[in-house]
């Protein structure tokens, strides 16, 4: 462990958004108090509506606050968007189909200036990482689901940020190819030291995969708990039949229904 | 398959039996009056008889088409009272068969690509010389005037004597008035979409007037264009401009509105500019809405640029030639600048959407 495992890379300081729809405002989130330190894997999960996705995205820049503060980086969001300090991973490829593989994942590089010779070589880089070596000259297309958010992934690494902002990335794909992919981004979540933000509403996975669990409710968009999971760096799919996964798994069940009750509405 | 059970194949024999015995009208002294018949049996047996292969229908093809030949060439040998029943049958068992054999060439799988090709073009072809063949066959036996409609052996030869006079038209009419009004129409269109795009209140103020401007008549601008700049092919280049304009400005628009928010937000995530966005993402995917426009625009084009003709032109172009030729009721001469004007709308049309397949290869409609 580095000593930079200890800074604080996302602080968010008593921050709502209220969105403005026809129907009156939405209470997205209310008073998010969080912080994140370099090198942590943090989940945020709920019921849908809790804000989740918002809370994420308010993070990359991409909404705006009503009110309080963040910083990312030590800077604002939108300074960090602009450092490119952070890869973002949408619940959809997102791959553009008149590139190919290799194409899309050059495709920031190509924003941010990167040379030609530094392209081709990162690009081969980032495909092994994600295991999809000699996929390059393909079109998106011609790629399953799952390998298609594997490639949009080396794709957000491509850069090599310091984040990996991640929406659901897998909640398009069936469970089997899931695991396997969970399994894969934690060995390069290991390998990339990187701090990953993962929004998930599956309770295994985001136990399996985390270090910090925060449990979200809606109605107002707010955070219920924030759940440690201590199950060290070296998880096999395997370590979700021990107790102590089980007994994580069950706080933030508990977290879920205590947050969420179905009696006002 | 078993080719005998095609219901085309039966009613083309029925129809060829009486060939054989009924009177074709045909002077008995016509070799041809007795050959006819036997060769067009022979033709609707094979396709009765014989299981479909390669060998049979090519023997098929080649027959139908010498029997619609001889055919036609009987018709320079009629009694004086013009072609009877029989002659009728074997027009009717000759088309049935030619039918029949397109229908089972276009249900051939072949598994050589070059052979697949082969048919592909080989089947409009065969379509448009039947076209052909029966207008001949229709106008000329039935004597419909050719004022009214001339037969292909007319306008065929009035376009080979005067590919000099076809030539210049097209030059006048195609080369310089349609493609100088096609680029500058939807170049112009292209750009002013791009503007609107980047200034919203453009939107609400030069879409209306672009929309204002696609419901002008050509009938009232072209004398106007004429007026402003002169008869000869320039002011044809600006009705066509005004024609092409608006399909390219509304159709790019659209175009550019049509990538996704996850892919636009994907760009902001790399902190991309509004020029690089437009580059990478925006442009790219509005291609298929350019294209379309620019396939509308290829027709509309050609048509702008002949129907502006009619009002004061040099004494050369397409559209004065047909106003002029029908006025001296040379209908062939008018069919025959149809026939340019068709081509070459084909043809232009055929290359923007070969073009647009290499551009938008990666569309759904066009992935492989």
């Amino acid at each position: 462990m580095t000593p930079l495992a200890l800074k604080t890379v996302i602080d968010v300081k008593d921050l709502s958004l209220v969105f403005q729809t026809n129907d009156g405002p939405v209470n997205a989130l209310s008073n998010i108090n969080l912080a994140v330190n370099s090198g942590e894997f943090v989940s945020f999960i709920g019921p849908s509506g809790c804000g989740k996705t918002t809370l994420l995205r308010v993070i990359a820049d991409l909404e705006q606050p009503t009110s309080g503060a963040i910083s990312v980086n030590s800077m604002t969001p939108s300074e960090a968007r602009q450092k490119r300090a952070y890869g973002y991973v949408f619940q959809a490829a997102a791959l553009y189909p008149w590139r190919t593989i290799g194409g899309n994942i050059s495709l920031p590089l190509e924003v941010m200036g990167v040379p030609k010779a530094e392209r081709t070589e990162r690009i081969a880089r980032n495909l092994e990482l994600v295991n999809l070596s000699g996929f390059e000259k393909k079109f998106p297309w011609q790629l399953s689901g799952g390998m298609q958010q594997r490639a949009s992934i080396a794709r957000a690494l491509s850069f090599d940020p310091d984040m990996l902002l991640m929406d659901e990335p897998f909640g398009a794909l069936d469970e089997i190819v899931r695991d396997h992919l969970n399994e894969q981004l934690l060995k390069l979540w290991a390998k990339t030291q990187k701090t990953v933000i993962f929004v998930t509403h599956s309770i295994p996975e985001a136990v399996f995969l985390s270090t910090k669990i925060v449990v979200m409710s809606p109605r107002p968009g707010r955070i219920h708990e924030i759940i440690d999971c201590n199950l060290g760096t070296e998880r096999t799919l395997d370590i979700r039949e021990t107790p102590e996964f089980l007994e994580i798994a069950h706080r933030v069940r508990e977290g879920l229904r205590h947050g969420h009750s179905y009696d006002g509405d | 398959m078993r080719i005998s059970r095609s219901p085309l194949a039966i009613a083309a024999f029925l129809f060829a039996v009486p060939g054989l015995l009924i009177s074709s009208g045909a002077d008995v002294q016509a070799t041809l009056a007795y050959t006819t018949p036997v060769m067009l049996f022979v033709a609707a047996a094979v396709a009765l008889f014989t299981r479909a292969s390669r060998y049979s229908l090519t023997v098929l093809l080649v027959l139908v088409h010498v029997v619609a030949f001889c055919l036609i060439d009987l018709l320079g040998d009629m009694h004086s009272t013009g072609p009877e029943p029989g002659y009728w049958c074997m027009v009717v068992s000759s088309w049935l068969l030619a039918w029949f054999t397109v229908q089972t060439l276009a249900s051939l799988r072949p598994t050589a690509p070059d052979l697949q090709r082969l048919i592909n073009l080989a089947l409009p072809f065969i379509f448009g010389a039947w076209l052909l063949i029966l207008w001949e066959i229709i106008v000329r036996g039935f004597g419909v005037p050719t004022i009214l409609l001339p037969p292909p052996s007319m306008i065929g030869p009035r376009i080979d004597g005067s590919v000099p006079t076809l030539w210049a038209d097209f030059q006048q009419t195609y080369l310089k008035a349609a493609i100088a009004g096609y680029a500058i129409g939807c170049g112009s269109g292209f750009l002013a979409a791009i503007i609107v795009d980047r200034v919203p209140f453009l939107r609400k103020g030069l879409l209306p007037i672009g929309n204002l401007m696609a419901a002008l008549p050509v009938v009232g601008i072209a004398p106007i264009m004429v007026m402003w700049f002169g008869s000869n092919w320039e002011s044809k280049a600006a009705v066509v401009v005004i024609m092409t304009f608006f399909p390219m400005l509304v159709n790019t628009v659209a175009g550019l509105a049509a990538s996704g928010a996850m892919e636009r937000d994907l760009m902001q995530t790399y902190g991309s500019s509004y020029g690089q966005t437009l580059l990478k993402l925006r442009l790219p995917a509005a291609m298929p809405f350019i294209f379309n426009a620019l396939k509308i625009n290829s027709t509309l084009a050609l048509i702008g640029a002949i129907v502006a003709e009619f009002f004061g032109s040099p004494i050369v172009g397409m559209g004065f030639r047909i106003s002029a030729e029908v006025g001296r009721m040379n209908v062939d001469m008018v069919w025959a600048e149809i026939f340019v004007a068709a081509l070459a709308g084909s043809l232009s049309y055929g290359l923007i959407t070969l073009i647009e397949r290499a551009v938008t290869f990666w569309h759904p409609s066009y992935r492989t």
